[in-house]
């Protein structure tokens, strides 16, 4: 079973906003959406690498900033006629606090 | 769609499985899949196929399997009962009961009936018209009647000289027949085409091998014993040899059904706005309805007509439909041929003609009023979509109508191998830059997947999805693969798909209802998504940004990434940073903290950018505040390289020490940069000063361009370089350096207050029309003033340097650390 990690409280976070945690194996995005619903994805577009952290989050999706793939935040699946599939990570709140899956 | 439930209650039934009536399912499972439990009834035996393309197929250049837009797995996958058939065609209706029976039996009720029955071919009741061999072109079973008949037959007359007739003739043709084309005028395509470009049509149609019986009556179809055609005759007293007789005059809405059930039918069955009946249950849609006294026979306007109507029949109940404006083009391999609009002359209009009979081109547009009414083009039709665009949008045309037939003139376009015409290209020429998709990857998408519109190219192929300065040529494409059933006809394009409104509706909306936030904006127009997306959140955050100047919290997280972060984003996601420098003047204290910061962050590339300044690439994220922090200490600030913003004010060096200089340009370009600096704007905005005529710092290719002469200056305005050069428009001359300040400042101000998002000055000026621009600012000094006093407000609220309120006021510093560092 997996560990949780504290990685920050949800106020850390802009609403529609995303912050990045750093880890050994590369950045993971961490995404609040408008209902204060987070979700975590690794920070690469499956296009061209593009940091998904820094796209415009709208609902449940983000549209990277490289050339506007727009990324579902609850499975990582290109959407539209775009494919390619970003990994996600376990992550929940409990309260305000943000846990994210470790060796999910 | 998959995921459609099984067991849905409301039931709507769809009489006619046509290209209207499975677009309209289509949009309905897009916006509301589970609403209802569909049933579909045809009576042609197949699934649903692009019936404009059946000439194609006629001349051996498609087949029916290339044709077909939805397969019975389709109707499968999506849940969709369809009964395909003769048998199966309706024969009563239970408006009451609200039941349906078909000729089988076959009976089931409704709660949501949709009428797309089409049209009927109209036959000519001339004597013999029911003999064999005399047929309609309309359908898969005509097309096969015809390619029956071309292997063992040998003369065919098609009567009829419209765009159907000639396309029939010209396929017939191809299949080895002697055709003659009997129509009842003296001008070819007459609704389409005028009496000179119809001569040249059939001169053209003539040397294929088509023969031509023109301003003809037909008296008479004979047959033998057998009851099979042999020969037509004419009032005239002339009779020629027939053994297939193809009527092609016209089609009728196919309205017995309706009216024999009590509906309310003129010409078609009538409709409202919604595409609603007189029975609130039944709505219709596509050639079977009349609209407004209109009835239809081309493909655009079904399209959207079938997006209205899925509106409502989902009951969201928020779409119109308004006519809309249709272009034709003849799908005869090798004849260039675009009509559109009303191209008749009266009193109030103007016809502007270029003719060249040696070189078969002829040019025509009507003008009333200013605008474009209508074209015909006849031999070169590169700029139909031009005109067509231009007539949609009701431009005024009145600055450039002594070149507006020599065309769009492409000639500074790059990025298209110096091709003008899009048709001339090879199939591996890359049409959009941004995503690498070249012309052959387009034409075929529109092709194998049956795509109409620009939405289902940009979707399938990326193609003008991301820049968008190549959309003009995926248009031409679409139209070319399509020929006469042109879509996009849409007069006022919505900003994005989460709602049906334009940019204007938005503005408008933002200012008179008071609108000041997003939510608000939203909530208004019921946008699909309340948070909208990457296109419409930027869009109206500005659009809010520049009403209420001073009062509106801009929102970040509506921002590109870009203007979040004050640099620009590069393909490895490290930044670029450009300080600011004044009309391109620095120091050696500047160049030295430059210098500096470069080596301090291992800068690794620095480089010279076009707008005169450095570009330091490659920072990384977390190092942005720093360096900023770096050259804010040796008075530097951002230079905006990123933003849809004042960019740079380019200058040459002017009086000060040219020996050709009237003027001193850096100064004015200094002012002008002081004044302009940090306000946001609906695209980018590149000013430059030069101080003579020379025009060293290429003035007249900037959004405003300030040129110094002897006794003054002359000021231009809606230049650009990239994709699509644009050379400025001359707006006025003026004697003052305070008037250079002022007319700039009002410039600025009329474009924020009226660009389109991602709309830059260039296609501004060429919306509204540089006439309208002249009225507003050069012939109105109150305006202009007023203009001026406003801009000057709202850069109250922005000459505030992004760069030092991130590395030392602490504004968005989260945005530059990470949440959190694991191992």
């Amino acid at each position: 079973m997996s560990d949780w990690i504290e990685i920050g409280k949800l106020n850390d976070i802009p609403p529609l906003g995303s912050r990045i945690v750093q880890t050994q194996d590369g950045d993971i995005a961490i995404f609040r959406t408008a209902t204060d619903e987070v979700f975590a994805l690794r920070d690469q577009c499956p296009h061209k690498q593009g940091a998904l952290s820094q796209g415009i989050v709208h609902g449940k999706r983000v549209t990277c900033p490289l050339h506007n793939w727009v990324i579902s935040l609850e499975d990582g699946e290109a959407q539209g006629r775009d494919t390619g599939c970003t990994k996600t990570f376990q992550i929940k709140l409990d309260g305000e606090t943000i846990l994210l899956a470790q060796n999910a | 769609m998959i995921g459609r439930s099984d067991n849905i209650e409301r039931k709507l039934v769809v009489i006619g499985n046509g290209m209207a009536g499975m677009r309209t399912v289509e949009e309905l499972l897009k916006v509301a899949p589970d609403k209802y439990d569909i049933t579909v009834f045809g009576s042609e035996p197949y699934g649903n196929y692009n019936r404009i393309m059946l000439s194609p197929v006629l001349t051996g250049e498609k087949t029916i399997d290339e044709i077909m837009i939805n397969d019975r797995a389709w109707y499968e996958t999506n849940k969709i009962t369809l009964h395909a058939g003769k048998e199966k065609e309706i024969t009563q209706i239970d408006r009451l009961k609200k039941t349906v029976t078909a000729q089988d039996g076959t009976t089931l009720s409704y709660d949501r009936l949709l009428f797309a029955t089409g049209s009927n071919p109209f036959i000519i009741p001339l004597p013999g018209h029911q003999l064999e061999g005399v047929i309609a072109f309309r359908d898969i079973a005509d097309v096969d009647a015809m390619l029956a008949a071309a292997k063992t037959q040998k003369h065919a007359v098609v009567i009829g000289g419209g765009l159907l007739g000639l396309e029939a003739a010209n396929g017939l043709l191809k299949q080895g027949m002697e055709v003659t084309v009997i129509h009842n005028v003296d001008v070819l395509m007459n609704r389409q085409l005028d009496q000179p470009s119809a001569k040249m049509l059939e001169a053209s149609l003539k040397e294929r091998g088509l023969n031509f019986k023109l301003a003809a009556a037909t008296k008479e179809i004979h047959g033998d014993e057998q009851g099979k055609v042999t020969a037509i005759s004419f009032e005239d007293g002339d009779k020629i040899p027939a053994d297939l007789v193809v009527m092609a005059v016209g089609i009728r809405p196919n309205i017995a059904l309706a009216e024999k059930i009590g509906l309310h039918c003129n010409r078609g069955i009538f409709v409202n706005d919604t595409m609603q009946t007189y029975d609130p249950c039944i709505y219709a849609v596509g050639e079977c309805i009349e609209h407004r006294g209109d009835t239809f026979g081309l493909v655009a306007p079904l399209f959207e007509q079938a997006k209205v109507c899925a509106n409502h029949l989902a009951e969201y109940g928020i779409a119109n439909y308004q006519s809309s404006v249709v272009a034709t083009k003849l799908k005869v391999t090798g004849i260039d041929l675009f009509s559109a609009g009303d191209f008749g002359s009266d009193e109030n209009s103007e016809d502007i003609i270029f003719r060249d009979q040696y070189r078969g081109v002829y040019k025509k547009v009507v003008i009333e009023d200013n605008k474009i009414k209508g074209t015909v083009l006849y031999g070169d039709t590169m700029d139909g979509s031009w005109y067509f665009q231009m007539m949609k949008d009701g431009t005024d045309v009145s600055e450039m109508r002594d070149r507006l037939l020599f065309g769009q003139a492409h000639l500074g376009d790059s990025g298209t191998q110096g091709a003008s015409g899009v048709a001339n290209l090879p199939d591996n020429a890359e049409i959009c830059g941004c995503n690498g998709v070249c012309k052959g990857d387009i034409t075929k998408a529109i092709a194998a997947e049956n795509l109409f519109t620009l939405d289902d190219v940009r979707d399938a192929t990326k193609a003008s999805a991301s820049c968008g300065s190549c959309t003009g040529l995926v248009e031409q494409l679409i139209a070319d693969a399509l020929g006469s059933d042109f879509t996009d006809t849409e007069t006022r394009k919505s900003i994005c798909r989460c709602t049906d409104h334009s940019h204007d509706d938005i503005r408008t909306a933002i200012a008179e209802k008071d609108l000041k936030s997003f939510p608000a904006v939203s909530e208004h127009f019921d946008f699909s998504s309340p948070d909208g997306c990457h296109v419409c959140r930027p869009a109206i955050n500005y659009y809010l940004l520049a009403q209420w100047p001073g009062e509106y919290q801009d929102d970040s997280r509506s921002r590109f990434i870009n203007e979040r972060s004050h640099a620009n984003i590069q393909k490895d996601n490290t930044y670029s940073v450009v300080p600011r420098m004044w009309g391109g003047l620095t120091t050696p204290a500047e160049l030295r903290a430059i210098a500096d910061a470069a080596e301090k962050y291992n800068v690794p590339t620095v480089k010279v950018t076009g707008g005169q300044r450095i570009d330091l690439l490659g920072v990384k994220k977390e190092d942005l505040p720093k360096i900023w922090k770096d050259l804010n200490d040796a008075g530097m600030v951002s230079g905006h390289a990123y933003g849809k913003s004042l960019r740079t004010v380019k200058t040459c060096v002017g009086s000060t020490h040219c020996r050709f200089g009237t003027q001193d340009s850096m100064s004015m370009g200094i002012d002008i940069e002081k004044m302009t600096w940090g306000s946001w704007t609906p695209a980018k905005v590149k000013i430059a000063v030069s101080g003579c005529p020379r025009n060293c710092a290429e003035a007249t290719i900037k959004d405003i361009g300030v040129v110094a002469v002897d006794s003054g200056w002359e000021i231009y305005v809606g230049g650009n370089g990239g994709m699509k050069v644009r050379v400025c428009d001359f707006l006025t001359k003026v004697t003052s350096d305070e008037d250079v300040i002022e007319y700039t400042g009002a410039l600025m101000q009329m474009y924020r207050e009226q660009g389109h998002h991602n709309e830059r000055t260039a296609p501004w000026i060429e919306r509204v029309g540089l006439h309208f621009i002249k009225e507003e600012i050069v012939e109105n000094e109150t305006q202009r003033k007023a203009f001026h006093a406003r801009f000057l407000e709202s850069q109250k609220y922005s000459q505030d340097d992004p760069w030092a309120e991130r590395a030392s006021k602490g504004v968005d510093v989260v945005d530059f650390i990470p949440l959190k560092v694991i191992g």
